[in-house]
């Protein structure tokens, strides 16, 4: 009787499998390599990393969690969607559905909001760390701009889910926020009609509202999270901090 | 041009002695991203799911009453991450508080990494102190009076914060302690985010827990 780890091992040299995945079984570090080049998501990454990268001090892992977020949200918000009519007033009887009516609906909503909010939070103490040990110093620099246009999409991502449980703080934090818009010179007027599909927070909003954050901001957000991994295997790996003590130099 | 690829383009570098590009090497220890980085970021990404699932067992999320236009809540805030611009909308008009200033702040972002200056990250106070102190002096006064002008005192004491211990830093004596010598050898940079970071802190607490009808000034734990 061959032990489970065999059998995963003859599972994967099975013609099918490696149809799949590309690579076979193997301890090798090149099958190692192969497990991460060969893979459309993992291949993003480098094949191998500094193990000092991979210290807890070094990152804290913000930006880890923050894409744990991401992937959160992204997996409870497409359940959600199945609960939800972004129309008024059904969105907030949709609301008092999930607290009432579906199985675990109102943890599924708890889970949404409180990723939500974690994101901000988790992707705000991203941009600070890297700040702080200095990693948007060339070559990372415009891996640094990327970052800032995520966060700029994590902010209206969670600004325009806001909206969506159409209650008093939901209608009464998006009539604040869209207001500030009118200040801008010009053209404020015409850019808080465009967002709104009105002069006031009403049933087009919410529609705008719900399309912007089902459909376009995770989609641009997708592409940009793609260049910005990408862009820490093209910028040589994370930056690990102060290496005077081990850089030596070369002629 | 011939595209040939194996014919063009030809390249010949020349590399003659102490002139190479490879000025600098790492010599750190690499290993395989599978399994050791990969697993290390599954764990991590477990144990925020599971916290999560923790915080949504046992905290519901907020659900008022059916939206409704024609009744103002007093006050209308906007969410926890936005209280901040919020707060600066109540000591300047909305065009600087809620355009200028924020735009100018992710500007300020965007550019960091391009102003090629002080990129060894020299601290601030290594170098001619007198100079510099006249000019960190002359910049917190005019910054200073703005605030005061606006009576922005939200921003005025983070400010005033960050430059005392920047002039506290300036005097680095042998026998100051570890923590002193790290603050003396700060870069600019280091010291400009700070105060942003405590400034959007403080206004975002303020914001949050400190305002209520009408904005006005209120205690988190009620009238006292």
């Amino acid at each position: 009787m061959a032990t489970l780890t065999e059998q995963l091992a003859g599972l994967r040299n099975t013609r099918v499998w490696r149809s799949v995945f590309r690579g076979g079984s193997g301890e090798s570090n090149l099958h190692r390599s192969l497990a991460v080049q060969q893979n459309v998501f993992l291949h993003l990454a480098s094949v191998k990393v500094r193990r000092r990268a991979l210290d807890f001090g070094v990152t804290w892992y913000l930006g880890t969690l923050s894409l744990g977020c991401f992937l959160i949200l992204v997996v409870t918000g497409i359940l959600l969607m199945l609960y939800y009519h972004p129309s008024v007033p059904q969105a907030y009887a949709d609301m008092k559905d999930l607290q009432f009516v579906v199985s675990a609906g109102l943890f599924l909503r708890n889970l949404h909001r409180w990723s939500a909010h974690a994101m901000v939070l988790l992707v705000f103490a991203h941009m600070f760390k890297v700040f702080y040990r200095g990693a948007y110093r060339p070559p990372r620099e415009f891996n640094w701009v990327v970052g800032t246009i995520l966060l700029m999409l994590t902010l209206f991502l969670s600004y325009t889910g806001y909206l969506l449980p159409w209650d008093q703080l939901a209608f009464w934090a998006i009539t604040v926020g869209s207001n500030i818009l009118s200040a801008v010179p010009v053209m404020g007027a015409k850019i808080r009609f465009l967002i709104l599909g009105g002069h006031t927070v009403n049933a087009n909003a919410l529609l705008r509202f719900y399309v912007l954050h089902c459909v376009i901001l995770p989609l641009i957000a997708v592409l940009f999270l793609a260049i910005h991994f990408w862009r820490i295997r093209k910028d040589g790996g994370l930056h690990i901090g102060d290496t005077s003590s081990e850089v030596k130099s070369v002629e | 041009m011939d595209s040939d690829s194996r014919r063009t383009p030809v390249r010949i570098a020349f590399v003659t002695r102490r002139t190479s590009p490879q000025v600098q090497a790492h010599y750190d220890t690499n290993v395989m991203t599978w399994p050791e980085a990969i697993l290390r970021v599954a764990i991590a990404v477990e144990v925020l799911l599971i916290a999560l699932v923790l915080l949504s067992l046992f905290w519901d999320a907020p659900l008022e009453g059916l939206a409704d236009p024609m009744q103002t809540p007093n006050p209308a805030k906007a969410p926890w991450y936005f209280l901040g611009l919020q707060e600066l909308l109540h000591y300047f008009p909305p065009v600087v508080g809620g355009v200028l200033i924020p735009t100018l702040v992710v500007l300020a972002l965007v550019v960091i990494p391009y102003f090629g200056i002080n990129i060894e990250a020299r601290g601030f106070w290594i170098g001619n102190r007198e100079k510099k102190m006249r000019a960190l002096a002359l910049a917190v006064a005019i910054l200073v009076a703005f605030l005061a002008w606006f009576e922005v005192y939200a921003v005025l004491v983070p400010t005033l914060l960050i430059a005392s211990i920047m002039f506290l830093a300036a005097f680095e004596t042998p026998k100051a302690g570890a923590f002193r010598q790290w603050l003396h050898a700060k870069p600019l940079p280091f010291w400009i985010m700070s105060w942003f970071l405590v400034a959007a802190i403080t206004l975002t607490v303020i914001g949050t827990f400190f305002r209520g009808a009408g904005w006005a000034w209120v205690w988190p734990w009620g009238s006292v």
